[in-house]
């Protein structure tokens, strides 16, 4: 066998073992980075909870855990779904055309029937739980403001429909979770199937 | 690497005993390689003791660190109250804990001094680009490390502040979402986020920790350590073939280091035992809550050494770029080397314009670091923000014009040095 046929020979086994070597380690690997992923029994501790509203005042708000995430459920009384109506603030994404809800939600309420309000209480900036600011025009929040969801970590704005205002770092409105009635006063948060209003 | 083994005649038991070492290990070679016969320059100001300080923090925070894990339960049910029986029952366990969260703040105080001399003197300049870049991976372990460390206690802070932090992903494109997921192991920061961020502060990123700072050292002892007149040593040697300007590591700057350490040890002690919660900048106030994942703390801030970053990512109005700005602030640091187009490498005998740029960055650092402890409601602040974020970022950014303008003056040809002579 000549010199260079044994030499590009060589070559080849090297780049074949290599290559190899390399497929060899990305399978190896594949468990190891998918074992990061929920575990069935993070899955499992996801299924849907209930809440009784039936003993919710108008303006109050009730916060459940669904999947480690705060769910709201505010009661919007008729005095509030007025001031929601009046509002001034320019709105980011006033039609929810960029933000996540199911397709129910998607109106001027942003809910399936107007006076609850449903909602993931995690900030769409950052992840921290805005603070309940229902007051009309306090100091800190200026004369515009008609109540809403205030985010003490970075600042963003919501209204009485979790749609987010003009100048909040937050990129959208808060998240609507998939959810339906039983009857008038009892919400499933996490499942919507036969939703009915 | 063919040192001449010390075989001396009639050596006693001890010198027999190191030859025969020799002869299976290269223990005398390396001793010689990086401690008598490594050569630093002789005219060292207060600057250079950082190094060796940040390797003295680094094993305060490994042996505390050990002893923690013995009484550390890493769930989100026992973590709070084990830290809490860390606090009380354990014999000096407060101490010991203290100490771990003093050296933390501390790490990144003289890693922050480290990295200014390094500026001033241009550390990073060729032939140390890579030695700089290792540097700067060493910073972002230690930033890793820091973060995944302060969610261990399971309080208000470390629950929330990790949620801003691994929020973050999820402003990458596509992926983001998906990622964040991957990153908690589940639908919120959780046990199993807490339980895997333990298994990485503990083994993980300790371990790469380790490994960087020896190629770091050992990408240090083959340029050579700098000098506060940027001048290579190396290039002028003796008959003996020592650098004129050189002095051996040990025993000459290791005592000096010494003097370093115990006035550090001082400092430190006084914070351990006098103010371990700093008024509440190393240890938050709102961190002596359990974590509670339906509020909030009314003010979030993460840690003072991420405040700086912190302040860039709350001065966008857009959660992309607020993030990708946060980024972008890290990793121009690295490019350092080759955005600096200035051949002198001290700033002793550099322009003007660079003086007032790295004196501005300085200022920006600092007043962005004072900010991102600031509430977000006030706007003033938020402007202020934008203001020293667009000064930190010409800094980098414009440096390649205004290096490469610079009148220098003309550098010496040995080190300028005061001592006795």
């Amino acid at each position: 066998m000549s010199e260079e046929a044994s030499v590009s020979r060589r070559h080849f086994l090297t780049v074949a073992t290599s290559v190899t070597g390399v497929v060899g380690l990305a399978l190896t690997a594949a468990p190891f980075i998918a074992s990061f992923r929920p575990s069935t029994r993070a899955q499992a501790l996801g299924a849907p909870v209930s809440v009784d509203v039936s003993k919710l005042e108008e303006g109050a708000m009730v916060r459940v855990v669904w999947r480690g995430q705060p769910v709201w459920v505010l009661h919007r009384g008729k005095e509030m779904l007025d001031r929601l109506a009046g509002e001034k603030a320019a709105l980011k994404d006033p039609d929810s055309a960029e933000s996540i809800q199911p397709a129910y939600a998607k109106n001027a309420t942003r809910a399936l029937r107007p006076d609850y309000l449903v909602v993931i209480g995690n900030c769409t900036h950052l992840g921290c739980a805005p603070l309940e600011r229902f007051e009309v025009a306090p100091a800190d929040l200026g004369p515009d403001w008609v109540g809403g969801f205030f985010c003490p970590c970075h600042g963003s704005k919501f209204d009485l429909a979790a749609r987010v205002m003009d100048g909040s770092p937050a990129p959208t409105n808060l998240v609507i979770p998939p959810y339906r009635f039983v009857g008038d006063d009892l919400i499933i948060v996490g499942e919507d199937t036969g939703a009915v209003a | 690497m063919s040192a001449v083994q010390t075989g001396s005649a009639g050596g006693g038991r001890m010198s027999r005993f190191i030859d025969w070492i020799d002869e299976r290990f290269p223990l005398t070679a390396m001793i010689k390689e990086h401690a008598t016969e490594y050569y630093a320059a002789k005219s060292f100001n207060v600057w250079y003791v950082f190094g060796v300080l940040a390797l003295v923090v680094l094993v305060i925070q490994l042996v505390t660190g050990i002893f923690l894990t013995m009484n550390y339960k890493p769930s989100a049910e026992d973590a709070f109250a084990s830290v809490e029986y860390i606090m009380r029952d354990v014999e000096w366990g407060w101490l010991i804990r203290y100490m771990h969260s003093t050296g933390a703040s501390m790490f990144f105080v003289v890693v922050y001094l480290h990295m200014f001399r390094g500026l001033m003197y241009g550390s990073y300049k060729a032939p140390r680009e890579l030695l700089w870049v290792v540097g700067m991976l060493i910073y972002l372990a230690l930033m890793a490390e820091a973060f995944m460390g302060y969610l261990l206690p399971w309080g208000q802070m470390s629950y929330w502040g990790a949620q801003v932090i691994v929020s973050l992903f999820g402003a990458i494109p596509v992926i983001g979402d998906g990622l964040v997921e991957w990153i908690r192991g589940d639908y919120f920061i959780s046990d199993i986020t807490l339980n895997r961020f333990f298994a990485l502060h503990v083994v993980a990123v300790p371990l790469a920790l380790i490994l960087l700072v020896v190629v770091h050292i050992l990408a240090l002892h083959t340029t050579g350590s700098l000098n506060p007149d940027g001048i290579e040593i190396k290039e002028k040697k003796g008959p003996d073939g020592i650098p004129l300007d050189g002095v051996a590591f040990h025993p000459y700057h290791t005592s000096k280091d010494l003097v370093a350490i115990i006035v550090f040890a001082m400092v430190f002690s006084a914070i351990v035992f006098f103010a371990p919660e700093m008024g509440g900048y190393f240890l938050e106030h709102a961190n002596f809550e359990p974590a509670n994942l339906l509020k909030t703390p009314e003010h979030i801030a993460p840690v003072w050494y991420f405040t700086p970053f912190y302040a860039i990512l709350r001065a966008v109005p857009s959660k992309g770029w607020g993030a990708f700005l946060m980024l972008a602030a890290i990793v121009l640091l690295f490019l350092l080397p080759w955005l600096d187009r200035c051949k002198v490498k001290s700033i002793r005998y550099r322009g003007w314009q660079f003086k007032v740029a790295l004196a501005a960055f300085a200022v920006s650092f600092v007043a962005l670091g004072f900010l991102g402890l600031q509430p977000a409601t006030e706007k003033v602040y938020v402007y202020a923000a934008r203001f020293f974020a667009i000064i930190y970022f010409a800094f980098f950014l414009l440096m390649p014009v205004y290096t490469s303008r610079e009148r220098t003056r003309p550098v010496p040809e040995r080190v300028v040095y005061h001592g006795h002579e």
